[in-house]
């Protein structure tokens, strides 16, 4: 980075969880110099409204996502693996609690 | 398999995967040379409402029409920060200025959430901002009029953001994913703009004879402008067509002016103004408002950068940004040091 | 009449050690006890006027981030007035028509914003004070003011450690940065003693546990400004002579220009209701 042009600050994607017992979800990214200012930023964009009680941020250059267009490959061999269902399987209604 | 960074690339086009670089070379980015089998595909996708994804395959037509309107929608977010920011030092009561306040602050979030939008279609967010302070780049024209009063205030929530949810709550449809995304967020958080500005306006309109002026005189000259928004008429907005059938524009100019008109009439009645419009009249028939002829000579003068204040907003734009230049320079550096010394 | 628990020992053990005073003793509703309304309104003025100075930046801050950080700092200062001018009288009535002799906020607070590391300089020596000043005040025997105190004080430690984190960032950034920033802290040293300043009102007030003697904590204070400076690397300004006089109404010119903006309104229309 060359000094004297105010370059843009490195992008961080946010995760909230929107409250305890919920995974953080991707809420959408912030610029921020380094790790502590991109939760405070984080915090200051996307938690105004009482949005969450935990924050992560990841440089967005370290996350590593599947193709999409390699998807059919990566998922569709899923879909026919029915069997790994509960509605896969009769069960005569007079059975309870299974 | 093939592994994909999220983050967009600087001025690359599409990034398909890591191990592309050298198909990239081969492939032109002008629509003639685009695979016409992936064309029909993602015309295809999007004609199903799917959505698509920033590494998804895409037009290039569709990806730079995309970085246009978000883009310019961030620019006008930003920009439009100043008319109302005018106005939070002189808010008349604390209530008042806490509520300005929150609102000037909630359009810098969204011009936020839209530059990243803009960005995961490889563009930077710097490049944007550039292009904003040459002139390159537009923003709505509505935020180069001045805001000479309290009730100015009250009128663009009541009317400009009223134009703009008009616009906005469709867009939380449109087909690119994070635009998608970033327009619920936007409109969920709007949705007291506009009732915060009509509040303004009831207490002025309910007030002593100045207020009641002051309300008149922001209604008058805010109208047209407000109607302006919406854009061009149809017959004379060349790519809506195309932007309608790719799922990023959700209604035509000329229905969503007719709607605001509609909608709007009525609540001026309530606050006992006049629409500065002597041809407004109800058509039973079309069961809505006939309404005069917009100026759209004042229109595209704006457009072009003529408008009262447009180079007061974009010295105040480009003032923010160069004068925090040494600011940005000063973190990157520090953080550069820390990361030396842990590497040391 | 439907029966009333029976007082158990243990309650009339309590009842020993309760203060001698409640709510019997305090003063009728209405009447204010002219003392915890001067205080009041030294706290309500201190984040009035650096709300309002704070918020002169939104849409102008050096990168859209931050620009969102200090509207909230902001809106968190505009609320801890409205409720301590609240706690004094009608706290618009107080915001919007005092004129510069009756406001007791503190001289720093009402400097002018300079460029970003005077205003980060200025946060930065503020949010410290007003952070210790709250953590305390929360326990103050003035329930009113205790439950404000205990409210802000989160907020306030947010705010000093966002302005901590700046100070650090452009002290120890470029050869420029930590210029600005040596001239930021220079302006407002000066003002530092008047944090400190117990005059007779105040101890007053700290006799009857309602207010909070800032001498308890000045050293603490000191340590931990000097503790960011050093990681900041950089010196720790020289001792200035101290001026003093905000808290009696004597203020920087400043001011004036800050209220005829803020009250402009109200005062060319004093019979309009916003």
């Amino acid at each position: 980075m060359s000094e004297g042009k105010g370059h843009d600050w490195p992008l961080w994607e946010v995760f909230v969880r929107s409250k305890g017992g919920l995974s953080h979800r991707h809420v959408g990214s912030v610029h921020a110099p380094d790790a502590e200012l991109a939760l405070r930023h984080a915090r200051d964009t996307y938690t105004r409204r009482l949005e969450g009680v935990s924050l992560w941020v990841v440089p967005s250059s370290a996350i590593v996502a599947s193709d999409p267009a390699q998807s059919g490959e990566m998922f569709e061999p899923a879909e026919d693996k029915i069997y790994r269902h509960p509605t896969f399987y009769d069960i005569p209604d007079v059975v309870k609690h299974i | 398999m093939r592994l994909v960074r999220i983050e967009a690339e600087g001025h690359k086009r599409y990034i398909a995967s890591m191990y592309t670089t050298e198909l990239s070379k081969n492939v032109k980015p002008i629509e003639a040379a685009e695979d016409p089998a992936l064309v029909e595909a993602f015309e295809a996708r999007v004609a199903a409402d799917e959505f698509i994804e920033p590494k998804d395959w895409m037009p290039e037509a569709y990806r730079k029409t995309l970085v246009r309107q978000i883009s310019q929608h961030a620019h006008s977010e930003i920009v439009g920060m100043l008319p109302e920011g005018n106005w939070i030092t002189r808010a008349p009561s604390l209530r008042r200025k806490a509520i300005l306040l929150a609102k000037v602050q909630d359009e810098g979030g969204h011009g936020l959430y839209l530059y990243c939008a803009a960005e995961t279609l490889g563009t930077s967010r710097e490049e944007m901002v550039e292009a904003l302070h040459s002139g390159k780049a537009k923003y709505s024209t509505i935020f180069n009029y001045p805001t000479l009063t309290w009730a100015d205030i009250g009128a663009i929530g009541w009317l400009v953001d009223g134009a703009a949810i008009m616009n906005q709550v469709p867009l939380q449809r449109t087909s690119y994913g994070p635009y998608a995304r970033a327009m619920v967020r936007v409109c969920k958080e709007e949705s007291f703009h506009q009732r915060q500005g009509y509040e303004i306006m009831i207490a002025l309109a309910n007030g002593t004879d100045a207020q009641k002026r002051m309300a008149q005189d922001a209604l008058n000259r805010w109208w047209w402008p407000s109607l302006m928004m919406f854009g061009p008429p149809d017959d004379n907005s060349p790519n809506t067509a195309r932007s309608m059938r790719w799922r990023i524009k959700r209604e035509t100019n000329d229905e969503l002016r007719q709607k605001f008109v509609d909608i709007t009439v009525p609540q001026a009645e309530y606050l006992g103004l006049t629409v500065p419009d002597p041809a407004l009249s109800w058509n039973e028939v079309k069961g809505g408002y006939d309404f005069g002829e917009i100026d759209w000579e004042e229109f595209y003068a704006v457009v072009r950068g003529e408008g009262p204040v447009a180079k007061e907003r974009m010295k105040a734009r480009r003032e923010a940004w160069d004068n925090g230049a040494w600011v940005r320079d000063a973190a990157a550096a520090h953080e550069a040091k820390r990361a030396a010394k842990a590497a040391a | 009449m439907p029966s009333l628990p029976t007082i158990e020992k243990d309650v009339e053990q309590r009842a020993k050690s309760a203060p001698d005073h409640g709510a019997f003793d305090s003063a009728t509703a209405g009447q204010h006890d002219p003392a915890v309304v001067d205080y009041c309104q030294r706290l309500g003025d201190d984040a009035l006027i650096l709300g309002q100075r704070l918020s002169e930046w939104c849409g102008h801050a050096p990168a859209l981030e931050v620009d969102l950080s200090l509207a909230n700092i902001a809106l968190d200062l505009i609320g801890q007035a409205t409720n301590f001018l609240g706690l004094a009288g009608n706290a618009n009535e107080l915001a919007f028509h005092r004129d510069v002799l009756d406001w007791k906020n503190c001289w720093l607070v009402e400097q002018p914003n300079g460029d970003f590391a005077q205003t980060m300089a200025r946060q930065f020596l503020f949010s410290t004070w007003q952070h210790m000043l709250y953590d305390r005040l929360a326990g103050s025997s003035d329930q009113r003011i205790a439950a404000v105190a205990a409210k802000a004080v989160k907020e306030v430690a947010y705010h000093r450690e966002l302005a901590a984190d700046w100070v650090i960032r452009l002290g120890d950034g470029t050869d420029e940065s930590a210029r600005r920033m040596a001239e930021g802290l220079d302006w407002c040293w000066r003002f530092l003693p008047e944090l400190f300043e117990l005059d007779e009102t105040l101890q007053a007030l700290v006799d009857r546990g309602i207010a909070v003697n800032p001498q308890s904590f000045e050293d603490d204070y000191r340590q931990a400004i000097g503790a960011v400076l050093a990681e900041a690397k950089l010196a720790t300004p020289p001792e200035q002579r101290p001026i003093l006089g905000g808290r009696r109404g004597h203020h920087s010119e400043h001011l004036g220009h800050l209220l005829a903006v803020m009250q402009y309104l109200p005062r060319t229309y004093p019979d309009a209701v916003w």
